[in-house]
C-alpha cells in the first residue's frame, strides 16, 4: 500500500488560491445554449444541493431528471437545520473577508480539508446570499430593512444569516420553489418516491441508475449523460442520530461499490446539545440549537450518587466542568471538545436524569440576570420544544443534554468539479468529503450544500459533458441496465425470502450501539478491531435472521429499511477501518492514543495530512486505502487550543 | 400504560377497515410515533404485516407525518405535529383511534399513507420568484421592511403536512395556498409575478380541493399556527388580480 497518490488527481488548478476558481471558470470547456438540451443529467436527492443543482441546471437548458424518494422535494432534511448559514458578506463590518471564512473553516476542519476547494467555498458564499434573498427567503432583518447576522462558534466574526430558527427550511423552500419553476417549465423532470437502488456504469463511466418505486415497488432504469449524487450522509448508521428517519448510504454506497472511492468516513460530527434518550424504544434524537451554549451554564454535580434535584444541590456541589477547563472559551469550546468532555463526565457516572445519561445545561443564572422574558425572547420556542419532548420545563430546572451524531464529513471522494472517481458521477453536498475536514463549522453545512448546487457543478459538469457532444446516452435497452434491473430485482426479493425472526430496525438498533460504543466519540485500537468483527457477525446473523413481511410489489418500508440496513452494515465495517489506519486524533476523529497530556485531540501533521480515499475491490476482498496528500500554503498548521 | 388502538388498514385498491391492536407496556416518554414503533415490532414478531405510517424528520418540520388521531388532525396537542405528540399526554387505559388524512384529493396509499402530491401542483403553477442562479444583485440592495420579513416568514413557516385540508369539513387547501402565496406576495422580491402568482395558484388549487366556507379549523389544526389572515390576504390579492392580469391581456 505505497504510492497511494498515484491514482487520485484532486485536479486542483494552479495559480494563488484567490484566482483559481476565476481562472479554472475561464479555463473549463463550455457548451454552448443550443447544445445544452442535448445532454441528459440525471440528479438523485432534492435538498438543499440537489434541488439548487436540478433548478440551476434546468435554467441552463439542460434535461435534468430530478429524483426522490420523498412525496416532494421539500422533505428533504436539510428542512431541519436551524442555526444559519456563513457568508463573508461583512456587511457588519467587522473585519470579515473571504479570506478569514476560508481560514476559519480550513483551521475549524482541524488542517483535514483541500484548501483550494474551501477557498471556492468562501468565495461563492457570497452570492448564495444574493441568490437566496431574490428567491424570497425571508432572511431576519434590521429594522432599516437590511439583512440581520448573528455570530456561531469557531468564528470572532458576526456572518451568520438565519431564518428564524428554521433557516434550512427557508432556504430548501427557495431552493425547492426554483425546482418548481423549472419543472413547470419542463426543464426538470421530477420523479417522486423513487428510491435509487444502482448506479449503472458502462466503459467505465456512469451512464445512469436504477430505481425502485416505493408504492409500486416497480423497479426501473434511467440513462443520462451524468448522474449527480445529493443524497446526504451516512449518520443513521449510529441509529440514533439527529438525521431523519430515512436518511442512508444506499445511493453513495452503491456508487462505492461501482468504482466511487469512500473517503474519510472515520469523520463524524458529535453534536454536544441533543436530548439524551429516554428509552431503548427511543428512534431519534433531538438537537437544540448550539446557541443555547450563549447563555446556558453546562455542569454535573460533583458527588457519583447524587439523587437531588437540581435545585437543591448548592454551588459547592456542582462542577462546571467546561469553565474549569477551558477559562478562555469556556461553555463556548468548539462541538468536538464539547461533545468529548460531556462523555468523559458521564462515563465516570456523574450523569443526570433518570438513566444517568446526561449533563445539564443551566439558565438560572441567565434568567436571573436578564430576566425570564429576555431568555424567552431569545430561546422560547427551543424551549417549548424541550418541554415537549421531556415534559420538564426548562424555565425552573435546567435542560438535560448529551452529544448525538449529527452530521458526517466523509463521503465520496471528489475532485475539484466534485466528480468521483467513477468518471461523469459527481457528489455534492453533504454525499462528498470535500470541504470540512475532521470538523465541520456551525452554518457550514447549508452554505456548502447551496454553493455545490448553485454555483460549482453547474460549471463544472459542462467540462465533463462537452467532451461527449454527438453522443447520445446509452440506451436504457443497453445490457448493463439489464443486468443492474436484474440484480436490484434478486436483492430486493431476497430479503423477502429469509424469513427469520428479527426486525429490521432490531438489527439497525444492534448496529448502532456497536458503531456508537467503538467508532464514537473516542476511539482506540483494541474498540476498532472489536468492532469489525463484531459488526461482521452480526452481519452474517442479519442476512440469515432478518424478517421482512409483505412483498416487492407494492409500499413495504420494512424491505426499503432492509437495503438501506444491510449498506449501513458494510460502511461501519469501513469506518472501522478508516478509524483504525489514521493514527492521530483530528476534530472528529478522537484516538484515544493520541492525545495530549490535557487529553485534548493531538494530530500527527507529518504523517496523517491527507485524505484516505477507499476503492472497492468485492465482497470477500476489503477496500484499498489511497491517499490524497493535503498541501497547506496558505494557511498555518497550528495545534487547536481553546484554554 | 396499557392501550386499545383503533387503526385503519387498507390494501391498495381494496377497502379498509379498523383493526384493534393492544398495546401495553408504553411508557409516557415515548413518543406517538415510537409507540407505534413499538406496536408495529411486535407485529412483526407475530408474522402480521407492520402499521403503515410515513414519518421522516420526527422533529416537526419535514411534515411527512399525517395521523388523524381520535378524530383530529395532529391529534389533542395544539400546535404540535404528530411526530412531536407524547404518550405522557395519554392515560393507562384510554383507546386511540388512528386514521389517515381524510380527503378526496388525499387518496390513500397504503394503511395510514397518502397521496399528498396536490399540494405540489399548487406550488409548480406558481409559488416561486423567477430569478435564475446568478441574476441576483447584492442582497442588501432590496431592503425589505422588518414587518414584511416578519410576515412573509409567518406565512413561510408553513410545513406542507396537508393537516388543514384534512381538518376541514370541505377538504379545503385554503390555508396551505394562502401561506405559499402571501409569503412571495408580501416581499419587494414576489411583487413583479404577484397578479400572475396569486391567480395561478389559487385556480390550480381550486381544480383539486373544496372550497373555503371559514370554519376555521384548518388554523385550530395546524402545527405551525399559519394565521387566517393570510387566507383573507389572498382573497384580496385573488379579487385584485382578476383586474390586474385583464389590464396586462388588455395591453395585448
Amino acid at each position: 500500500m505505497t504510492g497511494y497518490s498515484d491514482v487520485l488527481d484532486s485536479k486542483v488548478p494552479d495559480g494563488p488560491i484567490a484566482d483559481k476558481w476565476t481562472n479554472h471558470k475561464f479555463n473549463m470547456k463550455l457548451v454552448n445554449p443550443s447544445n445544452k438540451r442535448k445532454f441528459e443529467v440525471i440528479v438523485v436527492g432534492t435538498g438543499l444541493a440537489g434541488a439548487s443543482a436540478a433548478a440551476t441546471m434546468g435554467e441552463l437548458g439542460y434535461k435534468v431528471k430530478a429524483f426522490t424518494f420523498h412525496d416532494s422535494p421539500r422533505r428533504a432534511h436539510s428542512i431541519a437545520a436551524q442555526g444559519g448559514i456563513n457568508a463573508a458578506k461583512n456587511y457588519q463590518n467587522d473585519g470579515d473577508s473571504v479570506h478569514r471564512l476560508f481560514y476559519d473553516t480550513v483551521k475549524g476542519g482541524d488542517y483535514r480539508s483541500r484548501e483550494a476547494n474551501v477557498h471556492r467555498l468562501a468565495e461563492v458564499s457570497v452570492n448564495i446570499i444574493d441568490q437566496a434573498a431574490a428567491q424570497g427567503v425571508p432572511f431576519a432583518r434590521e429594522y432599516g430593512g437590511l439583512l440581520a447576522n448573528r455570530s456561531f462558534g469557531g468564528a470572532q466574526v458576526s456572518r451568520t444569516f438565519y431564518a428564524r430558527g428554521q433557516t434550512g427550511q427557508q432556504l430548501l423552500l427557495g431552493a425547492y420553489s426554483a425546482l418548481m419553476r423549472q419543472v413547470n417549465l419542463g426543464g426538470v423532470d421530477l420523479y417522486n418516491r423513487q428510491e435509487m437502488l444502482e448506479l449503472v456504469v458502462k466503459d467505465g463511466q456512469a451512464c445512469g441508475i436504477v430505481c425502485r418505486d416505493v408504492i409500486t415497488g416497480e423497479i426501473s432504469s434511467h440513462s443520462a449523460h451524468a448522474v449527480v449524487l445529493a443524497t446526504g450522509g451516512y449518520g443513521n448508521v449510529y441509529y440514533l442520530s439527529t438525521n431523519a428517519m430515512m436518511c442512508n448510504t444506499t445511493a453513495t454506497w452503491r456508487a462505492h461499490r461501482k468504482g466511487a472511492m469512500f473517503a474519510n468516513p472515520c469523520y463524524t460530527q458529535i453534536h454536544p446539545t441533543c436530548i439524551p434518550s429516554s428509552d431503548p424504544f427511543q428512534s431519534k434524537l433531538t438537537l437544540m440549537s448550539e446557541s443555547l451554549r450563549n447563555d446556558g451554564r453546562i455542569w454535573v454535580p460533583d458527588s457519583f450518587d447524587e439523587s437531588r434535584a437540581a435545585s437543591d444541590i448548592p454551588e459547592s456541589d456542582r462542577d462546571y466542568y467546561l469553565e474549569r477547563k477551558y477559562p478562555a472559551f469556556g461553555n463556548l469550546v468548539p462541538r468536538d471538545v464539547a461533545s468529548r468532555n460531556a462523555k468523559t463526565v458521564v462515563d465516570a457516572g456523574k450523569g443526570v436524569g433518570p438513566l444517568k445519561n446526561g449533563v445539564y445545561l443551566d439558565f438560572a443564572e441567565a434568567i436571573a440576570r436578564d430576566g425570564e422574558d429576555t431568555v424567552r425572547a431569545k430561546y422560547g420556542n427551543l424551549f417549548d420544544m424541550y418541554e415537549r419532548i421531556t415534559g420538564e420545563n426548562p424555565y425552573k430546572q435546567p435542560m438535560r443534554i448529551y452529544p448525538a451524531t449529527h452530521y458526517t464529513m466523509g463521503g465520496l471522494w471528489v475532485d475539484y468539479h466534485l466528480m468521483t472517481t467513477v468518471p461523469g458521477c459527481y457528489a455534492i453536498g453533504e454525499a462528498n468529503f470535500s470541504d470540512h475536514g475532521a470538523n465541520r463549522l456551525g452554518a457550514s453545512a447549508l452554505m456548502q450544500g447551496l454553493a455545490d448546487g448553485y454555483f460549482v457543478l453547474p460549471y463544472t459538469i459542462g467540462d465533463y459533458l462537452s467532451t461527449s457532444l454527438g453522443h447520445d446516452p446509452v440506451g436504457n435497452d443497453d445490457p448493463v441496465f439489464k443486468d443492474a434491473i436484474a440484480d436490484v430485482t434478486d436483492r430486493t426479493n431476497r430479503w423477502l425470502s429469509i424469513n427469520g425472526t428479527k426486525s429490521v430496525d432490531h438489527y439497525h438498533r444492534e448496529l448502532g450501539k456497536l458503531v456508537w460504543d467503538y467508532i464514537g466519540m473516542e476511539r482506540n485500537k483494541n474498540g476498532l478491531e472489536k468492532a469489525i468483527s463484531e459488526i461482521t457477525s452480526l452481519e452474517e446473523e442479519f442476512h440469515k435472521n432478518v424478517r421482512v413481511l409483505g412483498s416487492a410489489d407494492t409500499l413495504n418500508q420494512s424491505l426499503e429499511k432492509a437495503g438501506r440496513v444491510s449498506d449501513f452494515f458494510e460502511l461501519a465495517k469501513l469506518k472501522a477501518r478508516d478509524a483504525l489506519v489514521r493514527e492521530e486524533s483530528a476534530g472528529g476523529h478522537f484516538r484515544e492514543e493520541h492525545q495530549t497530556e490535557e487529553g485534548e485531540a493531538k494530530r500527527d501533521d507529518e504523517n496523517f495530512a491527507h485524505v484516505t480515499a477507499w476503492d472497492w475491490n468485492d465482497e470477500a476482498t476489503p477496500q484499498t486505502e489511497h491517499r490524497e496528500q493535503l498541501t497547506f500554503e496558505n494557511v498555518a498548521l497550528t495545534q487547536r487550543s481553546y484554554k | 400504560m396499557h392501550l386499545t388502538l383503533k387503526v385503519w388498514r387498507q390494501e391498495p385498491g381494496q377497502n379498509g377497515m379498523f383493526q384493534t391492536y393492544e398495546a401495553p407496556g408504553i411508557s409516557e416518554d415515548m413518543s406517538f410515533l415510537e409507540m407505534l414503533d413499538v406496536v408495529n415490532e411486535r407485529l412483526i414478531e407475530e408474522g402480521t404485516a407492520p402499521i403503515v405510517f410515513e414519518s421522516d424528520c420526527r422533529e416537526g418540520i419535514c411534515g411527512t407525518c399525517d395521523l388523524m388521531i381520535d378524530g383530529q388532525a395532529h391529534g389533542p396537542e395544539k400546535a404540535t405535529a404528530t411526530c412531536q405528540l407524547h404518550m405522557r399526554k395519554y392515560n393507562d387505559g384510554d383507546h386511540i383511534t388512528i386514521e389517515p388524512w381524510r380527503a378526496a384529493s388525499f387518496p390513500v396509499i397504503r394503511d395510514l399513507a397518502v397521496d399528498r402530491s396536490a399540494l405540489d401542483a399548487i406550488q409548480e403553477a406558481g409559488g416561486y420568484i423567477s430569478a435564475p442562479t446568478g441574476s441576483a444583485s447584492d442582497a442588501n440592495l432590496t431592503p425589505v421592511p422588518k414587518d414584511a420579513a416578519d410576515s412573509a416568514m409567518d406565512a413561510a413557516a408553513c410545513i406542507g403536512c396537508g393537516a388543514c385540508v384534512a381538518a376541514c369539513p370541505n377538504s379545503a387547501a385554503q390555508l396551505f395556498t394562502s401561506a405559499k402565496v402571501m409569503h412571495l406576495n408580501l416581499l419587494p422580491q414576489g411583487q413583479a409575478e404577484r397578479w400572475k402568482r396569486t391567480e395561478a395558484m389559487v385556480e390550480t388549487m381550486e381544480e383539486y380541493f373544496g372550497s373555503c366556507t371559514n370554519h376555521g379549523e384548518c388554523h385550530e389544526a395546524c402545527p405551525k399556527e399559519i394565521s387566517l389572515d393570510f387566507i383573507a390576504l389572498m382573497n384580496k390579492d385573488y379579487v385584485k388580480s382578476k383586474i390586474k392580469n385583464r389590464k396586462l391581456s388588455g395591453q395585448k
